[in-house]
């Protein structure tokens, strides 16, 4: 009898909280963990690129030429006659910095904005969400285009732009959640206790509110990466010298027909970060068990 | 419904006149004029030039002149193009990409919802994984690198579909609306599922398989109505999409669309042109999303009568 309690007492000691059953959840699905491997990977020679890049990023060997996949170049030459592979460690550098960073961006706003909002509540909040309900009847993919047009194909300004969409559905999805956080009443214990509204926010609600956050962040950076794609891929993104996925997907397609590899390869790397970004998204909104908070 | 209808409309106004106002204020503060890029223009001429767009103006009044003029209906004259309008130049490209439009997303809603709702028929099993397999794949397959995979396959390796143009050669309109099409199928896919599955497990789709109806009625009948909502609500978000990858695709297939001119007026910095494109593509989407929005609240029985119950 004895034993049983302290065994079950152990087990609480060890903590199944909240966050461990999740991340047991999380380690039995086959593809999100999959997903998030292949992920790790990707940002760790993403971050090792110019110490492990098997040839310099601006080598060319014009005698060379564009050649198919050998052993000296794994995944073939350009027709410059540069490493493909080098080319796509480099662009992938930019590609997922741009993906990162954006919803960065994004979170932060789309965060902030969120809470405010749903803390302050009554005639803010409704000001504050009003605005958010017009910014998101805007045709924004179109407004990018304008802003890259107008003010120069800088990367800084398309990590602040696309940012700037991207952070309409945090705030919602953060408002929703601090507006349900705030009837709790270990939230009104901190409000008793005389702690300040943005101590409260900071320590009380958002640790709480992280579940539906982790998610949508994990699903937002697949769509910034294609919208940064999608912009270099008609020469409105990442100019060269710099190099992104979408940027080589685009000269691919220009000379695909005589050397379908400079398509292929980079294409496959763009494809395969995504496909493990959403498959590690889906499987945290289950370990997490958000569905339908998105609303 | 319609006081939904109206409110809907007076929500819509302000979107409009914000896009107006900002994209106008947007493409005049671009640093450079329309006319610098020439080598060498007379003064006269330039200031002749500038007086025929109305350019020597002071800001605001350039602007005053310009919601004037779009309440006309007119968008004023193209910079690069001298003599063709920004109206002329739309009218043309606007039946190229409606139809365009039109085919992606009638191959969407078709392999979508098909998909979609078999799906959610045995859910957790084959039926279900296949099809939601392709969807995955066709979220993660950029519409700028499905179609020139379609291309290299279809049309140059297996040499059965041609690769270029807009209703020149039979069968050129079969790509470009595929690769269009695909991603919008993957997600109306993923949506009817999870639609149909939700009202799957309904009470009153209970009731009618507790009175012997065949599951086929009670699927058509009764669950579709309910679970393609969201489907519906989709549409408008759909088409601003379809828009936007109209872009990639015309440019991809060479169709003198609207998304093409868009992009070509952006690479040629003509100003006007830009201005009367972001107008009238922002119009249009938000129109789109005003109608989707009435269309979906009009489906749903629980949104008509809480409006009902508003209004009396």
């Amino acid at each position: 009898m004895s034993t049983e309690t302290s065994l079950s007492l152990t087990d609480a000691e060890q903590g199944s909280s909240l966050w461990h059953d999740a991340w047991i959840r999380l380690s039995k699905n086959k593809m999100a963990v999959g997903g998030g491997c292949i992920l790790l990977t990707f940002i760790l020679v993403a971050l090792l690129t110019p110490w492990i890049a098997p040839y310099s990023y601006e080598t060319q060997n014009l005698d060379l030429g564009a050649t198919p996949p050998s052993s000296a170049h794994w995944l073939g030459t350009d027709i410059f006659g540069r490493d493909v592979l080098t080319q796509i460690m480099y662009g992938g550098r930019v590609s997922l910095a741009v993906g990162f960073i954006a919803t960065g961006v994004a979170l932060i706003i789309g965060v902030t904005w969120g809470a405010v909002a749903g803390y302050v509540g009554g005639r803010i909040d409704a000001v504050m969400m009003r605005l958010v309900d017009i910014l998101y009847a805007l045709p924004f993919m179109i407004f990018i285009v304008l802003l890259m047009v107008i003010f120069g194909r800088n990367v800084l300004l398309l990590f602040l732009a696309i940012g700037a969409v991207e952070w309409l559905t945090m705030a919602r999805i953060m408002r929703s959640q601090v507006q349900s956080l705030r009837q709790q009443e270990f939230v009104e214990a901190a409000v008793s206790l005389g702690l300040s509204p943005a101590t409260i926010i900071r320590r009380h609600v958002i640790p709480n509110a992280l579940g539906p956050i982790i998610v949508y962040t994990t699903l937002t950076i697949p769509s910034v990466m294609l919208l940064e794609a999608f912009l270099s891929f008609l020469g409105l993104g990442i100019q060269p010298p710099q190099t992104s996925w979408g940027l080589l997907i685009s000269y691919g397609a220009e000379t695909m027909e005589e050397y379908p590899w400079l398509l292929l390869f980079p294409g496959l790397a763009l494809t395969i970060t995504l496909f493990s970004l959403n498959f590690l998204g889906d499987g945290l909104r289950d370990a997490l068990d958000v569905r339908g908070s998105k609303d | 419904m319609l006081r939904f209808m109206l409110i809907r409309i007076l929500q819509a106004l302000p979107v409009i006149f914000v896009v107006i106002t900002a994209t106008f204020f947007l493409v005049r503060s671009a640093p450079g004029g329309p006319f610098d890029q020439e080598k060498v223009v007379i003064p006269e001429v330039k200031k002749a030039l500038e007086a025929q767009y109305k350019l020597d103006l002071p800001l605001h009044e350039q602007y005053f002149a310009y919601l004037g003029d779009l309440a006309q209906g007119d968008l004023g004259p193209s910079f690069k193009y001298p003599g063709r309008s920004v109206n002329e130049i739309l009218f043309s490209g606007l039946p190229v990409t409606a139809e365009l439009g039109f085919y992606a997303l009638l191959i969407a809603l078709c392999i979508g919802v098909t998909a979609g709702v078999f799906a959610s028929l045995r859910p957790n099993t084959a039926q279900d994984y296949i099809p939601m397999s392709f969807a995955m794949i066709g979220i993660c397959m950029p519409s700028f690198l499905l179609g020139p995979l379609l291309v290299l396959v279809f049309g140059i390796w297996l040499d059965w579909l041609p690769i270029t143009g807009w209703g020149d050669i039979p069968g050129d309109k079969i790509l470009p609306s595929i690769t269009l099409g695909s991603a919008y199928a993957a997600y109306i896919a993923r949506l009817s599922r999870a639609g149909m599955l939700e009202i799957l497990s309904q009470d009153y789709i209970r009731t009618a398989r507790a009175k012997g109806l065949p599951e086929w009625l009670v699927v058509t009948r009764h669950a579709l109505r309910g679970g393609l909502i969201p489907v519906i609500a989709f549409l408008g978000p759909a088409f601003a999409g379809l828009l936007a990858g109209s872009f990639v695709v015309e440019t991809i297939f060479q169709i003198p669309g609207l998304g093409r001119f868009y992009v070509q007026a952006a690479f040629n910095r003509d100003y006007t042109m830009i201005l009367g494109t972001t107008v009238f593509l922002s119009t249009l989407i938000v129109f789109f999303n005003l109608v989707s929005d009435i269309a979906a609240a009009w489906l749903n029985p629980r949104l008509r009568a809480q409006f009902k119950g508003g209004s009396q």
